[in-house]
């Protein structure tokens, strides 16, 4: 079965619907980032408008969220850090797609280069993500671009590791060799009739790494590894809160809950998705 | 089983082999000089041209790289700028804490996660079971050093149940060290639990529905003995597995753990070596970590053979 054909029948909403719990995630989600991309419209102040008399205000009245070290509005932070935390995420799950499916197309359709391909993948996977993002962004440098080619490196292993099984199988089925037989090019025969019909693992593990992956630039931030500083992201906000968190520990509060929020509905869209492009796949977990 | 074991051997050590050739390019892929980007702005040419003698950077690369696996193999990983010490000798130095902290918080994670996941397959599509399964999803979406940070503000700080943070002094002895991991590992273990619990589940739930299962519970077997013997034990190869797995998800977490409660392990070690920019211990670190990975994922491999007697090899 495949994602194009099950995204065209009425079925696959039913279907991805059918666990209230992904309903409530994407409706979460999609405000969430509604409000993110909308920020300059949305947030009650400038993030960068700093005021001394409102240095650590508390939650309430003219500042819903508190105000930060440098009495800056936390929401408005808020908003706008999430426009570079999300892009990270969606940046990183489609530029880790795009690696990890060509790698894995190779290693399952050309035999030769199977077995040196899935050691690369095997010995990738073998580094915590955490740490070899480290080692890469204090390479690359700390911009976003950077981040999102480090974290890409770091998890495109794992589309590649799938779309390399999927492939093995699928090469092998009937219709493959009657494209052989017929004269299609191997570019043909890869794009149109494998990579068509390994979509569906494709876009779910993308959804998790879009969730992994925000939570890996948070992590990166909080170390004050990953972007730069001035950069406000969700990690960025924490690191920088950290220090008053006696003081005023909604500082860590909010952002630590725009992140768990985000990644808990990815994740549920995730399992989701995966139900409903492939019940084989759902494996109750 | 020798041959299996041997050819898993090979395959290890051409991982291994990999592991080190992306290590050795991780640090050449910094745009421009090497030795420049690791002294930092300050550096005068002729301090950058001396570094570049001392780490060999002057050489040809393919020289650079054979000399680099050379040592490597041979269980050396260069010298750290800052240290001027040994890059081992310095990893070794700061592997207890990181030690007792993955092992604890794996402990903590598996008395949590087995038991839950056990019952919630048992139980499947009860409230606990419910329960469970969000709990376990949530557990994996909240940053680890978040949860950290808020523990420490209110378990350690306001309720003084744990030290704040730290690893105690030269003088502290080894079970007041372990005092300071207790908090970490709890941290630690809660996020780890959520992938072990998750796999416990699924495993109980195909072997529940197996036919022997079927036919213990028709001979009138009790059902605590049905699931503790019969469904456990064919469920450990698939926990065992995510054991293995888990090594990474734990050294990750180690290194942010142990940043947010200033203990000074590897993982710490590693962060500090990035603001240092001490990149010979960074590419030491990445490549411990991952060959200790490699290692531990053939030794749950071999424990299969252990656990259970139908595996042959």
């Amino acid at each position: 079965m495949t994602a194009a054909s099950v995204t065209n029948e009425p079925k696959f909403l039913a279907l991805l619907f059918s666990r209230r719990a992904v309903l409530i995630a994407l409706i979460v989600f999609v405000v969430v980032a509604g409000l993110c991309l909308l920020a300059t419209l949305v947030a009650p102040a400038d993030p960068a408008r700093m005021s001394v008399r409102a240095r650590l205000s508390p939650p309430g009245g003219d500042f819903l969220l508190g105000a930060d070290a440098f009495g800056r509005d936390v929401l408005s932070r808020l908003l706008f850090a999430g426009q570079v935390s999300l892009s990270i995420g969606l940046g990183v799950a489609a530029l880790s797609s795009a690696i990890g499916v060509i790698i894995g197309l190779m290693a399952g359709f050309f035999r030769k280069l199977d077995a040196p391909m899935s050691r690369l993948i095997d010995a990738m996977m073998a580094f915590p993500d955490i740490l070899l993002a480290i080692a890469l962004v204090s390479i690359l440098g700390g911009s976003i671009v950077n981040v999102v080619v480090a974290l890409s490196i770091v998890y495109a292993p794992r589309i590649a590791r799938i779309v390399r099984a999927s492939t093995l199988v699928i090469r092998e089925l009937p219709y493959v060799e009657a494209a052989v037989a017929l004269g299609s090019s191997t570019l043909t025969i890869m794009v149109t009739h494998v990579l068509r019909n390994i979509l569906s693992p494709i876009i779910v593990q993308a959804t998790f790494i879009f969730a992994y992956a925000m939570l890996a630039e948070a992590g990166l931030s909080f170390l004050g590894v990953g972007l730069d500083p001035t950069t406000p992201s969700w990690g960025t906000m924490i690191n920088e809160g950290r220090q008053y968190i006696d003081q005023a520990a909604y500082l860590i509060l909010f952002p630590g809950l725009a992140i768990s929020i985000s990644v808990l509905s990815l994740q549920l869209i995730g399992d989701g998705l995966r139900d409903a492009l492939d019940p084989r796949l759902a494996k109750d977990m | 089983m020798a041959r299996y074991i041997f050819k898993r051997l090979i395959g290890m050590m051409i991982v291994i082999f990999i592991v080190l050739t992306i290590a050795f390019i991780i640090v050449r892929l910094a745009p421009g000089d090497p030795a420049a980007l690791m002294l930092g702005p300050e550096a005068t040419a002729e301090d950058a041209a001396a570094l570049r003698q001392r780490l060999g950077l002057d050489r040809p690369i393919l020289v650079q790289y054979l000399s680099f696996v050379g040592n490597a193999l041979q269980g050396d990983l260069g010298e750290s700028l800052f240290f001027n010490q040994p890059v081992t000798q310095v990893l070794a130095g700061r592997a207890e804490p990181t030690i007792f902290l993955s092992l604890f918080s794996l402990l903590i994670a598996l008395v949590i996660a087995t038991p839950i996941g056990i019952y919630a397959a048992y139980r499947r599509g009860s409230l606990l079971d419910q329960a469970a399964i969000t709990t376990a999803m949530l557990a994996a979406s909240i940053p680890s050093f978040w949860t950290g940070l808020m523990l420490q503000r209110y378990l350690a700080t306001d309720l003084g149940w744990f030290p704040v943070s730290g690893y105690g002094g030269p003088d502290t002895g080894f079970l007041e060290r372990m005092r300071y991991l207790l908090l970490p590992s709890i941290v630690l273990g809660i996020v780890n639990s959520a992938l072990i619990l998750r796999f416990t589940r699924a495993s109980m739930l195909d072997i529940l529905g197996e036919d022997y299962i079927r036919t213990a519970r028709s001979k009138g077997m009790g059902e605590r003995r049905v699931v503790l013997r019969h469904a456990l034990k064919n469920a450990a190869i698939p926990i065992i597995t995510v054991v293995g797995l888990t090594f990474a998800l734990l050294v990750s977490g180690a290194v942010v753990t142990e940043r947010v409660f200033n203990i000074p392990g590897m993982g710490n070690l590693v962060v500090s070596a990035v603001l240092r920019r001490d990149y010979p211990v960074i590419q030491g670190a990445l490549i411990v970590v991952a060959s200790l990975y490699v290692l531990i994922n053939l030794l749950t491999d071999l424990l299969y053979l252990v656990v259970d007697k139908r595996v042959k090899y």
